[in-house]
């Protein structure tokens, strides 16, 4: 079996198939490493937080990918390169046909037509001085679209679609609460009626019992405008309502991809297994998981653990795990689609195993 | 010595618990109007006990915590109410008491470790003083304490990060440090305000589980407050619901979570998508928005988005505040709702 990052078996068994031409986005080898300078004058670079370090991923027209992982594994910068609000350091990425990689700020303009994000801040990503209709209308203006039927009709329609008073539409994002104002950022990313919207961390700024009205939302332009999602956020049971196909990142690669049946039924590397039982489930007599608690934190992405990055917090880790670094394939017992990158997977249940596994040091000492 | 008197209740009877909140209420004067964060909250709780508290931003479950704990005093918070801690009351208690309970008796967990640890002194110094505030005791002996506690929450090394100052923390592990800071003086009581909220998923079960296995080891009573009907579930005995300021449903964690009665808890747990539910159907999330603590809207506080509010005759939710009474002939269980019990049986059971 080829260990190496550019073996063939990888290249088959990549979400992303370059070529097939079926796919809206495809990204491949994509990388983006964040240098750590030092110096006055002469800056040099003495090393680099290796925030997104070779990802391959694809998105169909019309699917939601989602993309989970803990805080610094490099979802958001997977979002942000996706969108070309930052420029990766290498790989590439294809929207609808075309090389955006290194697309200019000026031709990016047209691409972004189609592709547009909703941010996870909704107090911070509205213009407090700006009215909800200019802020809508924005998209258009920039991209010099009219709409027949003019832009201030279009922009009081999209305020109907998202669930607005469209006489809002003089307001500002001030006179709106969390929620309110999570639906005009998605008016404005609707605007421009795109093929893909990443939204990064849609709804965990939100109450509670709001979430559940924006997870709807999206569900339903989801389904009624064809729109593909790049559905980032760290709450599982939401991204798995949500995503057709899951992708679980860990410390800036991907470790493990498939449909939704597959991460959550069927998952086979340890740390999907971990991150699965940490969820905590509203139902007090268990449910009959797993339970793992892991050590520690992630580690930095400075200086990532060699071989599996997972390893410092595997309790299947072994020699092989710090020397060679495990593709991400679609390992035997997996269906279709669903990539596994592990050396010793784990069996395909979630179901409560006979010994808990405690590494935690604190928890292993109370609990004897 | 003075000659100790047994404690008195407004109502005479003596306190029934370990900790016993009366009708507690916290008003804040505003140039907008008198908000009432907290308007009239009981409950009791035992040793060794957990009780969760759950609410929205602005249910005045976090202003709650702080009444326990005395910090609103100096501020222009207007306290009424009781609340009774191993025969002591609260409420009334003059600033110099309450400080030299904070902290020994009862202490709290916060939100944001980075912000509630001082940025400025070594982690090991800041735990260290809560432990010389309340004991007379050398530095080295406090330092000693300071680095016993550190193992105990599990940080490795802890000889050399005592040392450490808190931007050399990990998140998860300024909340290991805020726990030991807490627990140096073995308190009675321990409050947690929404201890894994800015935590990721894998260390919020660490965290968890280590506030349980701590608990059971000291044996104090621990209120979890949190917005996550999840967390409650695993760690707690008893749920208190907030809305509006006021609790709404009170009960053991079975008997709420299985068996909700008020159609705001059922609102919660069938709008939460969890890892079991079913992908196909949309999420039933709670119409409307939470309420403004200045303008509560008349009779129930959540009649506005209540999807039964028709079902009880004469309009009564809209005029008619719900007083909490027993559900289901349940004395250990109740719930402000005029809804009666034969109209609850199309509800979606969790």
């Amino acid at each position: 079996m080829n260990t190496t990052e550019s073996s063939p078996e990888q290249q088959t068994g990549s979400v992303a198939q370059p070529g097939s031409g079926e796919n809206l986005l495809e990204v491949s080898g994509l990388q983006m490493h964040f240098p750590i300078r030092q110096g006055i004058i002469f800056q040099r670079q003495i090393g680099a937080v290796r925030a997104v370090d070779g990802i391959d991923f694809a998105v169909k027209p019309g699917e939601s990918l989602g993309l989970v992982g803990e805080s610094g594994c490099g979802k958001s910068t997977t979002g942000r390169l996706v969108t070309r609000l930052l420029e990766p350091t290498a790989g590439s990425i294809r929207f609808d046909g075309e090389d955006i990689t290194h697309k200019p700020v000026a031709t990016m303009r047209k691409a972004r037509q189609q592709l547009q994000m909703i941010f996870q801040d909704p107090y911070s990503s509205l213009n407090p001085r700006h009215t909800v209709g200019t802020i809508i209308e924005t998209p258009m203006r920039l991209s010099d679209i009219t709409p027949k039927q003019g832009h201030k009709k279009r922009a009081q329609e999209l305020l109907e679609i998202v669930g607005l008073n469209p006489e809002h539409y003089n307001r500002y994002p001030s006179e709106f609460s969390g929620g309110q104002r999570q639906r005009i950022g998605i008016a404005r990313a609707l605007a421009l009626k795109p093929k893909l919207i990443v939204a990064d961390e849609p709804v965990s700024a939100l109450d509670v019992s709001i979430q559940a009205q924006v997870v709807n939302l999206l569900q339903s332009l989801q389904e009624e405008m064809g729109i593909a999602f790049l559905f980032i956020a760290h709450d599982l049971a939401v991204v798995r309502h949500f995503s057709q196909r899951v992708a679980v990142m860990y410390l800036g690669k991907i470790v493990e991809v498939g449909n939704r049946t597959d991460i959550y039924q069927r998952p086979r590397h340890p740390y999907t297994h971990a991150l699965l039982s940490a969820v905590p489930e509203a139902n007090p007599d268990g449910g009959g998981r797993e339970r793992i608690r892991l050590a520690g934190d992630v580690p930095s992405p400075i200086g990532p653990p060699s071989g599996c990055r997972f390893r410092t917090r595997c309790w299947k880790a072994q020699e092989k795990c710090a020397s060679d670094e495990p593709p991400l394939l679609q390992i035997s017992g997996n269906s279709a689609g669903h990539l596994t990158a592990c050396h010793f997977p784990e069996e395909p249940s979630i179901t409560a195993r006979d010994e808990v596994i405690i590494l935690d040091p604190a928890l292993a000492a109370l609990e004897e | 010595m003075a000659i100790e008197l047994p404690p008195q209740t407004a109502d005479g009877t003596a306190p029934s618990a370990f900790l016993d909140v009366r009708d507690l209420q916290v008003h804040f004067p505003t140039e907008d109007g008198l908000v009432k964060a907290v308007d009239g909250v009981s409950f009791t709780l035992e040793k060794g006990r957990t009780l969760g508290i759950v609410g929205e931003s602005g249910s005045g479950k976090s202003v709650t915590s702080l009444a326990l704990l005395g910090l609103h005093k100096g501020t222009r918070a207007i306290l009424s109410g009781e609340i009774w801690l191993d025969g002591e009351e609260l409420v009334a208690l003059p600033e110099p008491a309450m400080r030299a309970l904070r902290g020994e008796k009862v202490s709290m967990i916060f939100q944001d470790p980075l912000s509630a640890l001082h940025p400025f002194y070594m982690v090991g110094n800041q735990i260290a003083e809560a432990y010389l505030v309340h004991h007379k005791a050398s530095k080295k002996e406090a330092k000693d304490r300071a680095i016993d506690m550190l193992k105990r929450v599990g940080i490795p090394q802890p000889e050399r990060r005592v040392n450490d100052y808190p931007h050399q923390f990990s998140g998860g592990m300024r909340q290991r440090a805020m726990i030991a800071m807490s627990l140096v003086c073995n308190p009675e009581l321990l409050i947690a305000d929404e201890p894994t909220t800015a935590l990721d998923v894998t260390v919020q079960a660490q965290i968890l589980d280590l506030i349980h296995d701590l608990q059971q080891e000291y044996g104090s009573a621990v209120i979890i407050i949190t917005h996550d009907l999840g967390v409650v579930a695993q760690t707690s005995n008893d749920i208190l619901v907030m809305y509006g300021g006021r609790c709404i449903e009170y009960g053991s964690v079975q008997d709420v979570l299985n068996h909700p009665e008020h159609p705001y808890t059922w609102g919660l747990l069938q709008s939460m998508p969890s890892l079991s539910s079913d992908v196909h159907t949309k999420l039933n999330p709670i119409k409307g928005n939470p309420p403004s603590l200045i303008n509560l809207p008349s009779g129930c506080a959540f009649s506005p988005r209540c999807a039964f509010k028709d079902r009880v005759p004469g309009g009564r939710c809209m005029t008619e505040r719900p007083e909490l009474r027993p559900m289901a002939g349940n004395d250990q269980h109740i719930a402000a709702c005029h809804l009666a019990d034969d109209e609850k049986t199309d509800r979606v059971a969790k």
